[in-house]
């Protein structure tokens, strides 16, 4: 049958300038994903602090930010931000961010990546402050701890550890939809393996590389997670699946 | 803003939302009875069957979707020997793909079914594959149905990354009408609207069954 005949020729992979190529799309992936995770986070605890507050106005606010992002295509926010975000912008036109940042397809990948990975890990944050007992905030609070003090040092750190588990599952995700940028033309792991088969009509050995990568860093962050989940176990807090 | 490019474009742009729904109705249907099998397949004690499985389930949860759809979209033609149009290679990849996510909610839903049961079944002299098909699945379907219809509303999300192998969706009309019309911010708000509508049905009705199911649990 086919795969038989097909004459496979690896040595794309590190024949120049591919091999480059393969190796800068690896990093431009890890780091997309890891600076986009990193604002995810941020906005991630702050969506999941205005959620569980009293305050009406930023719950709600919270509750449309997350359903909005939940119910639509991560590619749409995408384009949203590459072709239709310059327009909005109060200087003249597209034309001005295009040229004035060079790699504005990166960022507005990494502004597209962590608004919507932010939407899930505020999700996460939400559980995890809501099932944090009631009496932690109180004692926080008796102790003279005011709002911003009590969620610096008792509520977030006590969350985190909480959903660390999903926490990483959110990552992973990031790290998985970070391949979508290619369709506004960042040159990451799996915009490369397709550009390098436009010239060498090989793109079944590059793309198997590049699933190799992915599923070889999901791995590691998996077991560098499991470690650090240990370490930061509460003791008898019951542990969730997956 | 120019609200008339959306009408102007709207047979075009609506057609694509028809394929858009079609592609979403075989990767559901595709996905969901091939997850049933492989969650099945991952309660089984046999190894040859359990370690193969998991396996699968492993390798396509740590991959992108989009990385799939152009693997297998290069896969594909070299073991048939034949090219692919794009809508085939897309159902297979959304099939191949999202059978693993199912096979995760059929397998939770399968362990919520009690123990108890499974040996009734047996005890009443059916075979495991009759018990599982007959006492088991019917069980653990009404408890899997939410988050069934939850994930089914992010393959309908997901639909919009055939987009890369040229199948003509309802994003991709809509980019190939950005090209031609040059009017990116009605065009995409647009767009993000009418998923956002679609899907925040599937997800209430999803959020109500979950619902259901709790009050009937209390009872």
């Amino acid at each position: 049958m086919g795969l038989l005949n097909y004459n496979f020729d690896w040595s794309v992979l590190w024949r120049a300038p591919y091999g480059q190529m393969m190796i800068q799309g690896i990093f431009t992936t890890v780091h997309l994903s890891l600076i986009a995770w990193g604002l995810a986070l941020v906005l991630g605890i702050l969506i999941g602090v205005l959620r569980t507050q009293p305050w009406v106005p930023g719950r709600i606010a919270g509750a449309v930010y997350v359903q909005v992002f939940r119910n639509t295509p991560f590619l749409v926010h995408l384009f949203f931000w590459y072709y239709a975000a310059p327009l909005i912008l109060p200087v003249s036109g597209q034309q001005w961010l295009y040229d004035k940042v060079p790699n504005y397809a990166y960022w507005a990948g990494v502004a597209g990546l962590g608004m919507y990975t932010a939407s899930r890990v505020a999700e996460q944050f939400r559980s995890g402050f809501s099932s944090i007992p009631a009496d932690q905030y109180r004692a926080a609070y008796a102790s003279g701890l005011r709002t911003f003090q009590v969620y610096r040092w008792v509520i977030i750190p006590y969350g985190f550890r909480l959903i660390l588990p999903t926490i990483t599952t959110e990552f992973l995700t990031c790290f998985k939809n970070s391949a979508l940028t290619m369709t506004i033309g960042v040159m990451e792991i799996t915009h490369t393996a397709y550009y390098i088969d436009s010239f060498t009509w090989h793109g079944l050995e590059t793309t198997t590389a590049a699933s190799l990568v992915y599923l070889t860093i999901a791995w590691i962050v998996i077991a560098v997670m499991g470690q650090v989940e240990k370490r930061v176990y509460i003791p008898g807090q019951i542990r969730k699946a997956g | 803003m120019d609200v008339d490019v959306i009408v102007r474009n709207a047979p075009f742009i609506f057609g694509g939302l028809y394929l858009t729904v079609q592609l979403a109705v075989f990767a559901i249907g595709g996905g969901l009875v091939l997850g049933i099998l492989l969650g099945a397949a991952r309660l089984s004690r046999q190894p040859w069957l359990y370690y193969p499985v998991s396996g699968y389930v492993h390798f396509f949860r740590g991959l992108p979707l989009l990385l799939v759809i152009f693997w297998l979209y290069f896969l594909i033609p070299v073991i048939t020997g034949r090219n692919l149009n794009e809508f085939a290679a897309a159902v297979i990849a959304f099939i191949v793909y999202e059978a693993a996510y199912f096979s995760e909610i059929v397998r939770a839903g399968i362990q919520s079914v009690s123990r108890g049961q499974r040996m009734a079944g047996l005890s009443s002299g059916m075979t495991g594959v009759q018990t599982l098909r007959h006492v088991i699945l019917p069980q653990a379907l009404r408890t899997m149905v939410p988050s069934l219809v939850t994930h089914s509303v992010v393959i309908f999300q997901d639909t919009s990354l055939a987009y890369v192998i040229g199948l003509r969706e309802f994003l991709r009309r809509v980019n190939l009408v950005d090209a031609r019309e040059a009017r990116s911010l009605e065009l995409y708000l647009f767009a993000g609207l009418v998923y956002f509508i679609l899907c925040s049905a599937g997800t209430f009705t999803g959020k109500r069954l979950e619902r259901k199911n709790r009050e009937r649990k209390v009872r």
